[in-house]
């Protein structure tokens, strides 16, 4: 690995780092926006996490060492799965350590040890919020890897990078637009799924009728809060890159030239603020649903990635 | 010079078997004799599966017998040689473990005849994968059926796990039946029972025969491996018996199955086969791996949850394998050696998973006496290092990287996605679905082991019994760690143990893929090309070992040292008590509503109020069973139909003996007419 990969890499996890407590500040404005509300700074999310770092933990008397390692393990698990997906320049230097698979795989390592974690404390909100992130979680993941493959399918490869290469350089929407479209949809389902967004979950709510994210994470404070909020602000980041990667990959970097890496930041910012406006919209909307109704919403971006799947062959003959 | 190695193997587990029977009443003694030769055996074992697995040619021993068609001869090709390594690492691992946890039985049940056992039934493992006569391996094939019968109903005092071991008993016979079909079929052809003479009868068995070979050898085997609706006795059988007996059928007894199949369908048949043998295989593979984790999602008995998992480990396993057959029935060689690879990879990381995870829930029986997970809770600080043994082993079966569970299964959703090379718009719909339904698999089993670990290992005790728990004895610890280490040596190792395995697939599909799977010198997994996909476990774990330092460094820098204040949980003002808790019932809740349809609940809830008010509640009970679907409507009007047919024949059976004699007589007229 060459030292310029090297300083890609280094690029690549500033980016991710630092630019994710910007697009929760975003979503949230948008969001106190259209409730005729002024709302915080698009920067306050920086605020925030700097004072909880500050802040002294509690940790219960309860729980054991997982609940302290949680935040590191998930902290860890989402900045290495946001290095397998291109944001300013495809493809990634670390492009070869994982394709699709280990991207869900490693973000379900994170999950992993928060569902753990929501049940070491000993509170019954904890344990509540495993359990309802459980079953989304199972329900997310088949689409969620159906729909990955769809798109795979058209680049003719399974690494993301590729994928977004050959996508960016084949104008792969305007090859298939109509395979590409269901499985657009699935993924924007999926993406307000996996990162606890409405209409499956509320990230703004302290209710225990409703929360699933926000009960896991109850017990934590102080810098171990923030290092989960960081890292629920990348997993969002990961999931709105792959959505404008995937399907708009414009104005990504294919070269090293300096020129091509500037356009590419500057576009990546615009995209991906943009995708947070939209979200942030949706999330106005409309309402939460009750998490048995959220298995039909599921259900159907499974189906729809299955019929992008199945489209894709039949155009092809 | 193998000789000489395979002559000490026996020897050794003879050593197991005979010598703890020379020490009566000295329990100790023939603790450490019985577990401490099966460990030298298991040392052993493995050297001579690294041999086999290097060896150019098969090696084969042979020995005549006096019976006619039967010869004790043995053969050690590629195949059989991961076989008696896999066998040989668990045999090894669950026998340190075992003489201490056989401590638990001094007294209660004979320890000498419980080592009789225990290496004999390791050792017809290795004679039933080795073996190369048909006669021969039907017979060590029974053997070993029966002397893992025996272990399960070592603690026969107890009614269910006479029933279990009843249970096993028959469905194993069921089995054994078929497998002998098969070989009856193939004799009929070849007019011998060695495997030899089968290997050349490919291409001479007329069609009809070989699809029907198919068949019985799919449901013989399958019996015997636990594919769904074969299942039923596994979950009765694998918890009955001690743990570390339970950590050798679930790890490696049902892998023999998995051998079976190979060694029938790749080498026995091996001429070109129809592609929807391959399909059917998968097909299998794919309902025993969704339904073997949903149905574990609801057992909170841990060994039970825990047999369930075996089911839908070796659905994985058949995924990997029948994706093989499929690709292998279009001539596709390379991508049937993914497959196949992918299949071996999972049995030898189960293996290794499924014996770690037996081998913790035997030490959470060993230090609570119970088996029940709500009765667990807290055990981490108690048991610290079971508890870690017990994450690793459950983050490798949930499939997280960058354990072996993750590599093996990431292996077989490449062969799923490469689909789009076949010709069939059948199958190349067909299989990712079955690459979708996995992932369902993987984050179901994910659930799971947050449940079994999180129930039993975190929070406060639910019961006196976890209050009370001590960790367990040093070898018990001893035996989960080295499984524990192989899991993350396995997850790491790819560019080691994949070449091994395609040493084994090799002579089945003819073509030797290691050199191309490969790049970066080894660092980075790349079926077909680098281009399509690839994967590197050691990156990724060096990625998150870097950032994990990153994460803390970054707390560090914006925070400081800072204190952390330990304080009890927030319970809205009253003391957190266990009865607070999640339970495990509470946990899969969710999920048992939402897949109703396949688990068809029945929930009872009774509520006696106060007298003076409804909305005061007296006592409540409440229970909740889940409808065992197969039982009820495969299994149970087959043993209907068969009691009825005894019930009517009764008629016949007057009870005087003159009576018999007329039918003797009635029956030999009968015959010399017929005959004659």
């Amino acid at each position: 690995m060459s030292a310029i990969d090297f300083l890609l890499i280094i690029l690549q996890m500033l980016l991710v780092v630092g630019l994710s407590p910007l697009i929760v500040g975003v979503i949230r404005r948008v969001k106190a926006h259209q409730q005729c509300r002024y709302g915080a700074s698009v920067f306050q999310p920086y605020s925030d996490l700097a004072k909880l770092f500050r802040k002294e933990p509690v940790i219960s008397t309860t729980a054991s060492w997982i609940f302290p390692a949680t935040p590191y393990i998930l902290f860890s698990s989402t900045l290495a799965a946001s290095l397998l997906v291109p944001t300013i320049i495809a493809p990634m230097p670390l492009n070869f350590a994982g394709n699709i698979i280990a991207l869900v795989y490693l973000l379900a390592l994170g999950t992993f040890f928060l569902m753990l974690a929501g049940l070491d404390a000993g509170s019954a909100f904890g344990g509540m919020g495993s359990s309802r992130e459980a079953i989304v979680a199972s329900l997310t993941e088949p689409a969620l890897i159906l729909s990955l493959f769809a798109l795979a399918l058209t680049a003719g490869s399974a690494n993301i990078s590729a994928i977004v290469y050959k996508t960016a350089i084949l104008q792969g929407i305007v090859l298939d637009p109509p395979p590409h479209l269901m499985a657009l949809v699935a993924l924007f389902i999926i993406s307000l799924a996996e990162t606890g967004r409405v209409p499956v979950d509320n990230p703004a709510t302290h209710l225990e009728l409703t929360m699933i994210h926000e009960a896991m994470i109850l017990e934590y404070s102080g810098r171990y809060l923030a290092l989960v909020e960081w890292a629920a602000g990348m997993k969002l980041m990961i999931f709105l890159t792959l959505l404008a990667n995937i399907f708009a990959p414009w104005g990504i970097a294919t070269t090293l030239s300096p020129s091509a890496l500037g356009l590419g930041l500057v576009v990546f910012v615009g995209k991906v603020v943009g995708l947070a406006v939209v979200v942030g919209v949706f999330e106005c909307m409309f309402a939460k649903l009750r998490l048995f109704r959220v298995t039909e919403l599921l259900g159907a971006a499974f189906i729809l990635s299955l019929l992008a799947l199945v489209f894709f062959y039949i155009l092809r003959v | 010079m193998t000789i000489l190695l395979f002559l000490a193997l026996l020897l050794a587990y003879a050593c197991g078997m005979v010598l703890p029977l020379c020490f009566p009443g000295r329990p100790h003694i023939q603790n450490v004799i019985a577990h401490g030769s099966a460990a030298v055996a298991g040392g052993l074992g493995i050297v001579l599966g690294l041999v086999g697995l290097f060896a150019s040619e098969p090696l084969v021993w042979f020995l005549p017998s006096s019976i006619p068609l039967l010869t004790f001869s043995l053969r050690l090709d590629s195949l059989s040689a991961f076989f008696v390594l896999t066998i040989s690492l668990v045999g090894l691992a669950v026998s340190v473990f075992a003489s201490g946890y056989v401590r638990e039985f001094y007294g209660r049940i004979p320890v000498s005849l419980l080592g009789f056992l225990y290496n004999g039934f390791i050792l017809s493992m290795l004679l039933v994968v080795t073996a190369d006569n048909a006669f021969f391996f039907l017979i060590v094939w029974e053997l070993m059926s029966l002397l893992s019968y025996f272990l399960v109903v070592s603690e026969h005092e107890k009614p269910d796990v006479r029933f279990a071991g009843l249970f096993y008993l028959i469905m194993t016979h069921v089995g054994t039946a078929f497998i002998l079909m098969t070989f009856l079929m193939f004799y009929q052809e070849t007019g011998s029972f060695a495997f030899e003479s089968f290997r050349n009868a490919d291409q001479s068995l007329p069609e009809g025969l070989r699809t029907l070979v198919f068949w019985t050898a799919l449901i013989g085997f399958g019996t015997k491996a636990g594919i769904v609706p074969l299942h039923v006795w596994l979950p009765y059988a694998h918890p009955a018996a001690p743990s570390h007996v339970s950590a050798l059928m679930s790890g490696v007894m049902i892998k023999t199955a998995i051998y079976g199949l190979l060694r029938m369908y790749f080498d026995f048949l091996g001429g070109p086969f129809p592609w929807w043998w391959g399909f059917v295989v998968l097909l299998v593979g794919t309902v025993s791996a969704v339904l073997g984790v949903m149905y574990a999602l609801m057992e909170h008995d841990l060994k039970s949850l825990l047999a369930f998992h075996s089911v839908e480990n070796i659905g994985i396993i058949l995924m990997g394998i029948g994706t093989g057959m499929v690709f292998y029935a279009y001539d596709l060689p390379h991508l049937a050696a993914l497959g196949i690879i992918a299949g071996l990879y999972h049995t030898l990381n189960h293996a290794v998973f499924k014996a770690l995870l037996f081998m913790g829930a035997g030490s959470l029986l060993y230090a609570t006496h119970t088996r029940n997970m709500e009765e667990y809770g807290g055990l981490l600080r108690r048991m610290p290092w079971t508890g870690l043994f017990f994450l690793i082993g459950a983050i490798s079966i949930s499939a997280l990287p960058p354990t072996n569970g993750f590599v093996s299964e990431w292996l077989v959703f490449q062969g799923l996605f490469l689909s789009l090379e076949l010709p069939s718009l059948f199958l190349k719909l067909m299989l990712p679905i079955a690459g979708a339904l996995l992932a369902l698999t993987g984050a179901l089993a994910l659930a799971c082991f947050v449940k079994a670990f999180g129930i039993s290992f975190l929070a406060l005790p639910r019961s006196s019994h976890a209050r009370k728990a001590l960790e367990v004895p040093v070898p018990m610890r001893v035996g989960m760690g080295f499984l524990a280490g192989l899991c993350l040596v396995l997850g790491l190792g790819p560019a080691v143990v994949v070449p091994l395995l395609d040493r084994v697939s090799e002579p089945f599909v003819g073509i030797s893929i290691a050199g191309r799977v490969f790049e970066m010198g080894g660092w980075t997994l790349a079926p077909v090309s680098g281009e399509f996909s690839s994967l590197s476990t050691p990156v990724l774990a060096i990625v998150l070992a870097g950032l994990t330092g990153l994460g803390w460094g970054l707390a560090y820098v914006l925070g400081g040292k800072g204190k952390t204040r330990f304080y009890k949980t927030w319970g809205c003002g009253l003391n957190v008590t266990a009865r607070m808790e999640y339970t495990a019932t509470g946990f899969v809740q969710p999920i048992k509503r939402v897949f109703s349809t396949i688990y068809q609940p029945t929930v009872k809830l009774e509520t006696e109020f106060l007298e003076e008010s409804h909305y005061f509640a007296k006592r409540r009970h409440f229970e909740f069973s889940i409808e065992p679907i197969f039982l009820k409507y495969l299994y149970h009007p087959i043993l209907e139909f068969f009691s009825t047919l005894a019930d009517r024949s009764r008629v016949i059976q007057g009870g005087n003996l003159s009576l018999y004699l007329a039918y003797i007589f009635g029956t030999l007229v009968f015959l010399l007419m017929v005959m004659g």
